[in-house]
């Protein structure tokens, strides 16, 4: 059972880097705290889960990684061959050279149609490598450029090319206060297209990590490679193999598969459904006991009110519109993806 | 015209300067493909270009445009001399007189072609053209009128490659009558074809250097500064001989330019391109004109950087000291504003920066939340960290009414009007369109400006049926 990850813009292809490294190094751990038996059953499956193996060399990473442009990739694989334990396929990638410019626009309209051949023909190719494909996992931030906008392009390509396979899209949500000027226009327009081609869409905030890492990790000066590493221990944690419910001796779950469900844990939902829970005797990353929780809640609804709100006071004023307008993206498509929202938020609202 | 090339000249031995200090190995590599092209020389003269390898001869991706032939002679005789050949330089004998006219539509009408051709070989090296950046005055004739018309021209031929403008606005008390005009003239051009304009004051560079100078023969500096990291320095590059009288203001802008494309040349964990700073700080289309600030203007030798001392160079950006035009921003209105950061900064820096400096700060009502961040990892030469800030803010609205109060002093008498209508092509109309293109770019400034310290009413949301 195997996963493809397709790393989207700087941010997608930094957090990338950072959870093949966390799952390779729970991977190698000593300290499974379980019997060897166990321990190499769990390898494997990780393994074949995000790592082809080749005959002489480390275990290379099921990954097409997508920029436009050519510097975060070129650390991201020099980085990772650094670290010996594994690397990234060097022609699993796409760069081009002038960027997104922070231009959703940009992103979708112009550099997916105008790239889509070879980004997939890449994603073929990693699919094709896989045994049993699981499905995809794209990591991409909502503020930029290329994540946001070409991120929503290939996401859609993916359902177009793979229509029964499981797409889950990691998204990053940015900082409440300035990283990006036009960043609630590119979330805004990012999650309204996602919601028509995703599975599931799990998010993680900047502000929260950066909590996490101040408050909980006690870390004075925080960089974006510590926030990374806490997503990626999160993530890693959340894709490690574990077993069903049901016992059996495999690791055979499909980690994408239980986000399929679309339900909501209304009172109309039985309860036994609402809650799974899996486990695994093989611990994660040295820690003793980990747990790791993935919900599907009203916990995000502030944060997506606040986004929309911000980005339709910013429309009302047309500011930055001639931007988007420039490529290709019209007041309607900024119409559209509002009303599309503002769905989802009353129909979490009404819960 | 003589300023640009000027300013240019610092810069390209800035950079040469800034990559030498990064790049060890001598290795042509994409950061210097930015702005250098690494020719074979070996076998005489102009040969092909090298794109990986060693660096074997590295050439200026630039047009030196001169109608004298003085300043650009003095770069070809200088130590950088090298980085530059013949097919690069388009110059003349007599001057532009200091009228925008005679830049503008005489020179330009005779070198269109010429200036096409050059800048279309210069193109054609380039792998991915992104920008172009302009350096000139506003006041002169050359960089004022020919070099605005160099502007329409790479809007048409290149319609889709961003236009940085760096212009030096002239002082009111400018030694060139006719300033006012010419600026307002270039100012019609500036609005309608640059997409970011970066304006400077002379008074606000030599207000720089008179600074330093104080700070040093002061002695209240106590230890020695490190002389590479003056911002006004040319320590450490090819100009070894006695400075001129502009370079160290020069050296500023220099710096400038240096600053705001190394987040394009070097990795760093936030990357902030030239695209992206059009697209963030540019709300509305004419609205596109930059408050920059540079800090720190030096370092000292032996000090520790304590994280408060970090936090004084986000405060210093926020000072008129440190900004390259006279203005106000903390009590006008920001549009947006950028922070490019270099060094060794973190994100956690400038959240708790941002943080700070924020409830002092005006934000127009739709982009209270309006920054724009970037982080790169290579620090300018002499320093460990740097910050360069961008500010689109009403409080260039002065300077711009204030320009047009000195040329509607200048046409209400008609003075030295003959020597501009005489010009083929130039008719009345050429000044009443270009006045009436800077009312109307304070008007929208004032309407803007209207809107501060009023009500905040939301605009109510969409509603959506269940």
């Amino acid at each position: 059972m195997s996963i493809v990850t397709v790393q989207l813009g700087q941010c997608g292809n930094q957090i990338g880097r950072e959870v093949f490294n966390a799952i390779c190094s729970d991977v190698h751990g000593t300290h499974g705290l379980c019997s060897k038996k166990e321990n190499e059953s769990y390898r494997d499956a990780c393994k074949e889960r995000f790592f082809c193996e080749e005959e002489t060399e480390v275990p290379v990473a099921r990954a097409v990684l997508v920029d436009m442009e050519p510097k975060v990739i070129s650390q991201t694989l020099s980085m990772a061959a650094r670290s010996g334990y594994w690397k990234y396929d060097d022609r699993s990638r796409f760069c081009q050279k002038q960027g997104s410019g922070n231009n959703w626009a940009n992103g979708y309209s112009v550099h997916g149609p105008r790239h889509k051949e070879v980004i997939m023909n890449l994603v073929q190719k990693e699919a094709e490598k896989c045994d049993r494909l699981g499905g995809f996992f794209t990591i991409m931030s909502m503020a930029g450029g290329t994540g946001s906008g070409l991120g929503a392009f290939v996401t859609q390509c993916l359902r177009d090319a793979f229509p029964t396979s499981f797409i889950l899209n990691h998204v990053i949500w940015p900082y409440g206060t300035g990283e990006v000027i036009v960043q609630n226009y590119n979330s805004v327009l990012t999650l309204s297209h996602l919601y028509q081609s995703s599975d599931a869409i799990l998010v993680h905030e900047n502000d929260v990590i950066h909590k996490i890492c101040s408050q909980l990790m006690n870390i004075k000066q925080i960089s974006f490679r510590d926030v990374n590493q806490v997503i990626a221990h999160q993530l890693g944690s959340v894709f490690q193999p574990t077993y069903t419910a049901e016992g059996g001796l495999h690791y055979s779950r499909n980690p994408l598969g239980s986000f399929q469900d679309p339900s909501l844990y209304t009172s109309w939902l039985n309860p036994r459904d609402a809650f799974n829970a899996w486990k695994t005797p093989r611990a994660f990353n040295k820690y003793e006991k980990s747990a790791s929780l993935v919900s599907n809640s009203q916990f995000l609804l502030k944060p997506l009110d606040n986004v929309v709100g911000k980005a339709w006071n910013m429309f009302a004023s047309k500011a930055y519109i001639h931007q988007y307008t420039k490529f290709g993206i019209e007041e309607e498509d900024f119409l559209d993806s509002f009303t599309a929202l503002e769905q989802v938020i009353s129909s979490y609202t009404i819960l | 015209g003589q300023c640009g090339n000027q300013v240019g000249c610092r810069f390209w031995d800035l950079a040469l300067r800034e990559h030498a200090a990064v790049n060890k190995k001598g290795i042509y590599d994409e950061a210097l493909s930015s702005f250098f092209r690494n020719v074979d020389t070996r076998s005489g003269g102009d040969g092909p270009d090298i794109y990986k390898g060693k660096i074997c001869s590295l050439k200026a991706r630039a047009l030196l445009i001169d109608m004298e032939e003085g300043v650009v002679n003095e770069i070809l005789q200088g130590p950088l001399r090298d980085l530059f050949d013949s097919k690069q330089l388009i110059t003349d004998v007599s001057g532009s007189g200091n009228n925008w006219a005679v830049g503008h539509k005489l020179y330009g009408y005779q070198y269109r072609e010429n200036i096409v051709e050059k800048l279309r070989k210069t193109a054609e090296h380039c792998d991915c053209l992104q920008c172009f950046f302009i350096i000139h005055s506003m006041g002169g004739g050359t960089g004022s009128g020919l070099g605005t018309f160099v502007l329409n021209v790479l809007e048409d031929e290149f319609p889709e490659v961003y236009r940085f403008v760096t212009s030096v606005y002239p002082s009111g008390e400018d030694d060139v009558i006719t300033s006012p005009y010419n600026s307002v003239l270039a100012m019609k051009e500036l609005n309608e074809h640059a997409d970011c304009v970066l304006p400077i004051e002379n008074e606000s560079l030599f207000d720089i250097v008179n600074k330093i100078h104080q700070m040093i023969s002061s002695g209240k500096l106590g230890s020695t500064v490190k002389q590479n990291s003056l911002v006004t320095s040319s320590a450490g590059s090819a100009r070894t001989v006695q400075e001129k009288p502009f370079d160290a203001m020069n050296n500023i802008v220099a710096n400038l330019l240096l600053n705001l494309t190394s987040s394009a040349r070097f990795e760093g964990s936030l990357n902030m391109d030239l695209n992206e700073i059009s697209m963030n700080l540019v709300p509305f289309p004419r609205l596109h004109y930059l408050v920059s600030s540079l800090t720190p203007l030096y370092t000292l030798a032996d000090v520790n950087v304590p994280s408060r001392r970090l936090d004084q160079m986000f405060s210093d950006a926020f000072s008129r000291d440190h900004q390259l035009i006279q203005a106000d921003p903390k009590h006008s209105l920001y549009l947006a504003c950028a922070l490019l950061v270099r060094g060794n900064v973190q994100v956690s820096d400038l959240r708790r920066n941002i943080e700070r400096l924020k409830p002092s700060l005006h934000f127009v009502s739709w982009n209270q939340e309006g920054w724009k961040t970037g982080l790169c990892s290579v620090p300018p030469v002499g320093h460990s960290h740097s910050l360069l800030a961008l500010a689109n803010n009403t409080c260039v609205k002065p300077t711009f009414t204030e320009l047009k109060d000195r040329f509607m002093k200048l046409y209400k008498k008609k003075a030295h009007l003959h020597h501009y209508l005489h010009i083929d092509g130039m008719e009345q109309s050429c000044f009443s369109e270009a006045i009436s293109s800077l009312s109307d770019l304070i008007e929208e400034y004032n309407e803007l400006d209207a809107t501060k310290g009023g009500p905040r009413t939301d605009p109510s949301r969409l509603e959506i049926a269940i």
